[in-house]
C-alpha cells in the first residue's frame, strides 16, 4: 500500500481515484453486511426469502420480521454509526487530539444526566429521547462558553471545560443511580450502555432528516479542518476565522452526537476508533476522513449489532463496541507507531 | 532601563507612489491591560523589503501579527491598499497579504504537495472539492520557485529544516500574495540555508515586486538584504530607514545594549559587536 500511495500522491487526481475506490469498497462491504443482517437472526431467512419479504411478497411473518424488526434496526445502526463516526472525526480534527470522541465536550454527561434523571425518578418517560438531546446540546453550549478566549475559542479550554462539566454532571448521575430503585437502575444502565433493540420507523423518521442534513454539512467541513490543522496563526493567514470555524465544526459534531445519543443511548468507542482506522487508510486529508468516517462508523455499528445478536442472549450493542473497541484501538495505536515510508 | 534621549527622526526615502501597507498609531498585545507595541507608524511601498530588528521581547512578532490581522489592534489602523484590514473579511485580506509564523504545526503524514495546495484556500469557494487548473498552476509555480518540485510527493515531516522552511514558504507563495510577512524565517537554519532562503526572498522581491516584511534576529543579514530596517525598542519604533542610517553605534548601544563598530564590507554595512554595554559606565543616562 505504501508504494501505491507514494505513486498516486504526486498528482491529486490519482489520489482521488484511489480514495473513490476505497469509498466504493467500503460501501460494498456495508451493503453485504446489511444483507447478512437482514437474513441473520433467531429466525434465519434465506436470501430468496429476504428478497421476497422486501418486495412485500411471500410469508407474512417473514415480511414482518424484515420490515418491522430487522430493517428499522439496520437503518438505525447505519444512521447512528455514521453520526458517531463523523462527529468523532470532526472533534478529533478540531481539537487536534486523537483521544477526542464525540462525547468529549460533555455530550454524554449532559444527555446521560437528563436521561438518568427521567428514568430513575420515573417521570416523563416519553421525553427521554428529547430530554437527552436537549441535555447534550445545552451541556455542550456551556462548555463552549467556558472555552471562549480572547482569540476566539481555545482548544485547551474547550477540552478542560468538557472534562470539568462531565465530571460534575457524572457525579450527579451516579448519585441519582445510587438512590434509585433496582428496577429503574436496570433501565437506566441499559440506556447508558446503548442499545439498538426495538428502534422502529417512528424514531428513525424523527431523526433522519436532521441527521442527514448534519452529515451533509459535516462532509463539507474537510477543507476547513485541513487549514485549522496548520495552527491558529497560519489558519488566520489563510483567511479562516478561528471562532466561526470552530463553532461550526463543534456545532455540527454536537448535533450529530446528540442525535445519535438520543436515539440509542451512549454507544462508546465507535466515534473514537473509526476515525483512527480511516486515517490509516486515507491519511490526514479531512476532505476524505470525514465522509469515510461516516461510512466506516455505519459499517462498524452494523457489524457490532450483528455480533450482539449472534449469541443466545442478546447483548446491548454498546457493550459489544466497548468490548471490541478497546483491543482494536490498542492495535491501531501500535500499528501507527511504526514508521510510515 | 529608561532612555531619555529622543530617537533619531524618521529616515524614510521620498514617497513616490501610494503605500501598499500602512500602519497608523498602531498599538496592541496579548493582554487587554498592556500593549506590547504602541504608537507604531509605518508606510511600505510596493516591492519594498522592510526588516524588523530589535532585542528579544521588543515587540517584533507582535507587530507582525498586528499588521497581518492575526492579532486585533487595541488602537490604530492598518491599511492595505488604502482599506482598513480589520474591517474586511479575513479571506479578502488573505488573497493579498499573508503571514508565515515562526513555528509550524505539521499535520501528520501531509505531503509537500498537499501542504502547498492549502495555500490556495483563500482563492477557493467553500464548496470547491478539487484543485482547479489555476490552483495547480500556482502550486507548480510555488514549488518551482522554492526548488521543491521533486519533493512534491515527500511527507513534510521527513524533510530537513531548510526544506521544511521552503515548503512553508511555497505554501505562502501559492497563496499569491502581494505582501508577505515572515516571522524569523531563518531560525533553525544553518548559515548556508539562511543565505539560500534570503536569496530566494530577494529574487521574489526583485523579480515579482513581492513586498516583504521580515523579522530577523541576525542584524547583519537584515542589513544586507532589506531596503529599510525598523528598529523596535520596548514596543516602540526607535528608528526606521536604510540600514546605513539606522545602524549606528548609538542605536546599537541603546536598543541592544552592546558596544559595536560598523564595518564597510563587500556586502554592505555590517556590525561587529565588541562587548555588552557596561551599564555602570553610562549611569548618567539611566533615569
Amino acid at each position: 500500500m505504501a508504494m501505491l500511495t507514494s505513486a498516486s500522491n504526486f498528482l491529486p487526481p490519482g489520489r482521488t481515484a484511489h480514495n473513490l475506490l476505497r469509498v466504493g469498497l467500503m460501501l460494498l462491504g456495508l451493503g453485504l453486511t446489511a444483507i447478512v443482517a437482514l437474513a441473520w437472526g433467531s429466525v434465519p431467512l434465506t436470501l430468496a426469502q429476504v428478497g421476497q419479504a422486501l418486495l412485500h411478497q411471500g410469508d407474512v411473518t417473514h415480511q414482518t420480521i424484515v420490515w418491522d424488526l430487522r430493517l428499522p434496526r439496520i437503518v438505525a445502526a447505519l444512521l447512528v454509526g455514521a453520526a458517531l463516526g463523523m462527529a468523532g472525526a470532526l472533534l478529533q480534527g478540531m481539537l487536534r487530539n486523537g483521544l477526542a470522541d464525540p462525547f468529549i465536550l460533555g455530550i454524554s454527561a449532559g444527555a446521560g444526566l437528563v436521561a438518568i434523571a427521567l428514568l430513575t425518578l420515573g417521570i416523563f418517560q416519553a421525553w427521554v429521547t428529547a430530554g437527552a438531546w436537549i441535555g447534550a446540546v445545552v451541556t455542550t453550549a456551556i462548555v463552549y462558553l467556558l472555552g471562549r478566549s480572547a482569540s476566539g475559542l481555545s482548544i485547551e479550554r474547550l477540552v478542560l471545560g468538557g472534562v470539568a462539566v462531565s465530571s460534575l454532571l457524572g457525579a450527579v448521575q451516579t448519585t441519582l443511580l445510587l438512590l434509585a430503585d433496582d428496577g429503574r437502575v436496570q433501565a437506566a444502565l441499559n440506556w447508558l450502555v446503548g442499545s439498538l433493540n426495538g428502534r422502529g420507523w417512528v424514531e428513525i423518521g424523527r431523526a433522519f432528516p436532521y441527521l442527514a442534513i448534519a452529515l451533509g454539512v459535516g462532509s463539507l467541513l474537510g477543507r476547513t479542518l485541513n487549514v485549522l490543522n496548520l495552527g491558529d496563526e497560519l489558519a488566520v493567514s489563510l483567511g479562516s476565522s478561528l471562532g466561526r470555524s470552530r463553532l461550526l465544526i463543534g456545532g455540527v459534531a454536537t448535533l450529530l452526537a446528540a442525535g445519535a445519543v438520543s436515539m440509542t443511548g451512549l454507544i462508546g468507542f465507535v466515534g473514537l476508533v473509526v476515525p483512527h482506522g480511516v486515517r490509516l487508510l486515507v491519511g490526514n486529508d479531512y476532505r476524505w476522513v470525514l465522509p469515510l468516517s461516516a461510512i466506516g462508523g455505519a459499517w462498524v455499528l452494523l457489524l457490532a449489532d450483528l455480533l450482539a445478536r449472534i449469541g443466545a442472549v442478546e447483548l446491548p450493542v454498546g457493550a459489544v463496541t466497548a468490548l471490541l473497541g478497546a483491543p482494536v484501538f490498542i492495535a491501531l495505536l501500535y500499528r501507527q507507531r511504526r514508521p510510515v515510508l | 532601563m529608561k532612555i531619555n534621549s529622543t530617537p533619531p527622526p524618521e529616515l524614510t526615502p521620498s514617497i513616490e507612489c501610494h503605500p501598499i501597507l500602512e500602519a497608523q498609531q498602531l498599538a496592541g498585545g496579548y493582554t487587554p491591560a498592556q500593549a506590547a507595541v504602541q504608537g507604531i507608524n509605518l508606510e511600505l511601498q510596493p516591492g519594498e523589503w522592510l526588516s524588523l530588528v530589535g532585542a528579544n521581547g521588543s515587540g517584533k512578532s507582535t507587530l507582525l501579527k498586528l499588521l497581518s490581522r492575526v492579532l486585533k489592534p487595541q488602537q490604530g489602523v492598518v491599511w492595505l491598499d488604502g482599506k482598513a484590514i480589520h474591517s474586511q473579511p479575513a479571506r479578502t485580506i488573505a488573497q493579498r497579504l499573508t503571514l508565515l509564523p515562526q513555528h509550524h504545526t505539521i499535520p501528520e503524514g501531509i505531503t509537500v504537495y498537499q501542504l502547498v495546495s492549502l495555500g490556495r484556500t483563500p482563492h477557493q469557494p467553500w464548496w470547491q472539492w478539487e484543485l482547479t487548473q489555476c490552483d495547480r498552476h500556482a502550486i507548480a509555480t510555488a514549488l518551482r520557485q522554492t526548488e521543491l518540485a521533486t519533493f512534491a510527493d515527500r511527507p513534510v515531516q521527513n524533510l530537513s529544516g531548510g526544506e521544511r522552511q521552503r515548503a512553508f514558504l511555497a505554501l505562502a507563495l501559492a497563496q499569491n500574495p502581494s505582501v508577505l510577512l515572515l516571522d524569523e524565517p531563518t531560525t533553525y537554519l544553518d548559515i548556508r540555508h539562511q543565505l539560500e532562503l534570503l536569496e530566494l526572498l530577494r529574487s521574489l522581491n526583485q523579480c515579482q515586486r513581492l513586498t516583504l516584511i521580515t523579522v530577523l534576529h541576525d542584524i547583519n543579514l537584515a542589513a544586507r538584504y532589506s531596503d529599510r530596517l525598523a528598529m523596535l525598542h520596548q514596543g516602540c519604533l526607535w528608528a526606521i530607514g536604510p540600514p546605513a542610517n539606522v545602524l549606528t553605534p548609538t542605536t546599537l548601544h541603546h536598543v541592544f545594549g552592546i558596544q559595536a563598530t560598523l564595518l564597510q564590507t563587500p556586502v554592505g554595512l555590517q556590525i561587529c559587536p565588541l562587548a555588552p554595554t557596561v551599564y555602570s559606565a553610562s549611569a548618567n543616562e539611566v533615569g
